[in-house]
């Protein structure tokens, strides 16, 4: 019987679907929108694949303050069975209330838990720190130094990322996904660096998002830092890589993640 | 036309519409309801649940759900408890301070370890997918929900506590978190506990969600 000692991670493969309105689309360091097409088909597609999660996030819902994903995500539960985590727009616990109702497994929290870092608390004792995901919008401004973004990558905070991914952890965030503005959409990898700061921080799973260019990118993450789950989205919207094809590369280098055959 | 009739419990907690979804996707004709009348007349429950076990435990006895499962548990109907669904079929937990379950299986739920067999520090929650494996107790699944899936099939974990069976009969499979073993299926007659998540588990989770409509 196996046992598994050397690398305690369950690695996950996450397809990660940025929504506008009813679209799926695409941008650079979160910014300069493209249309790539209907979330149902791609996320419907990504779990054929293999996908061990999805993650949709609204990304002007915290500009406007509304999210459409509640009806993306019933929709999505009628024949996709892996966890959803959605994020964009999440205000209260409520908010949080109606998103698991409709599907969702997790919520993810950035805006708002800036402003108010007792919502994590909050939705945390409500549903568990299971699902409560911190969501971090990452830039660097210095040598080992990050900023908190918030609004999808457009308002500054003042605030280090490590301190405050070890503090919203302290509130009861379970997990966090971790996203470098610089990388995203760029297609020039994981930012390392920023990984590694917040893994060697923080006791709870990091998903690391935004960069991944080639199926190395990603293996190039994996074995260098304690992350325990890559978004993908750039990388998979295009075509430059499936889910089976990137969970083929990890295998083959000995990372322990699930072992799927296609559905 | 389905032919096998669920009642989903809604006591507050849990991912009703995706465990309603897998349920439905196996061909059954579910219900949920909190309606204490209703559930009592169930052909098979499924009960689901995400959160702390002591607010499980509240919500279903200010429902008066407690006393209906036991009934029918009495009465030998299929039951299914998913993850803290699970969790609560038990004696009692240690979750916020010792609480008491609904009993219908002996042992206590109890944090899981936080090292692994080198005393490293463990990430908990444990989450993630993670292949069953026979408990010590058995040899194969024949006679379980498990009939139809082969010895490391892959399911989605999400947890911070474990339910231990006092009697290791009841411990059908397990799964290891960084080499410790840790309760994923358990049995007492028709009352079934599951610690992932099948209506998460992709193709696996189906097949044993399937199984359980077939009881």
């Amino acid at each position: 019987m196996e046992i598994r000692k050397a690398d305690p991670r369950s690695i996950r493969l996450i397809a990660r679907l940025d929504i506008k309105g009813t679209n799926l689309i695409k941008g650079v360091r979160l910014e300069g929108l493209r249309v790539i097409g209907s979330p149902s088909d791609y996320a419907l597609e990504y779990y054929m694949q293999g996908a061990d999660e999805l993650i949709y996030m609204d990304c002007v819902a915290s500009l406007y303050g509304r999210n459409h994903l509640s009806e993306i995500v019933s929709a999505a539960v009628k024949d996709i069975f892996v966890p959803i985590t959605v994020g964009g727009g999440i205000r209260s616990s409520d908010d949080a209330t109606q998103l698991l109702r409709s599907g969702a497994d997790k919520v993810a929290v950035n805006t708002a838990a800036i402003a108010e870092p007792t919502l994590i608390s909050e939705i945390a004792r409500r549903f568990g720190s299971q699902c409560m995901v911190l969501s971090i919008e990452a830039k660097q401004i210095g040598i080992d130094h990050w900023e908190a973004y918030t609004d999808n990558g457009r308002e500054r905070t003042g605030i280090d990322v490590v301190e405050w991914a070890k503090r919203a952890v302290r509130l009861g965030a379970g997990e966090i996904l971790l996203t470098s503005v610089d990388r995203e959409g760029t297609r020039r990898g994981l930012d390392i660096g920023l990984l590694d700061a917040i893994t060697s921080e923080v006791s709870v799973p990091v998903i690391a998002s935004g960069g991944v260019g080639t199926i190395d990118d990603a293996v190039t993450a994996l074995k260098n830092t304690k992350v325990d789950a890559i978004a993908f989205a750039d990388i998979l919207h295009y075509k430059r890589a499936t889910v089976a094809e990137i969970r083929a590369a990890v295998i083959a280098e000995g990372l322990n993640v699930r072992n799927y055959e296609r559905v | 036309m389905s032919v096998f009739k669920v009642t989903l419990i809604d006591y507050g907690l849990g991912n009703l519409l995706s465990v309603r979804r897998g349920l439905e996707y196996c061909g059954a004709d579910v219900t949920v309801t909190s309606d204490v009348g209703q559930i009592r007349r169930s052909e098979r429950v499924v009960l689901p649940g995400v959160g702390a076990f002591k607010v499980g435990m509240e919500y279903l006895a200010r429902l008066g759900i407690d006393t209906a499962i036991r009934e029918l548990a009495e009465e030998n109907t299929p039951l299914l408890g998913i993850c803290l669904g699970m969790q609560l079929l038990f004696s009692e937990s240690e979750e916020f301070g010792l609480t008491n379950g609904l009993g219908l299986i002996h042992g206590r739920v109890v944090p899981i370890s936080s090292l692994n067999l080198d005393s490293d520090p463990l990430k908990v929650p444990s989450i993630g997918w993670s292949g069953l494996q026979l408990a010590e107790n058995h040899v194969q699944w024949s006679e379980t929900i498990l009939r139809e899936s082969p010895v490391g099939a892959e399911m989605y974990f999400v947890h911070s506590f474990m339910a231990s069976p006092t009697d290791q009969n009841h411990r059908i499979a397990d799964y290891f978190y960084a080499g410790n073993r840790v309760p994923a299926v358990v049995s007492r007659e028709n009352v079934i506990g599951c610690q992932f998540h099948p209506e998460k588990s992709g193709k696996n989770g189906l097949n044993v969600l399937k199984q359980f409509l077939l009881l």
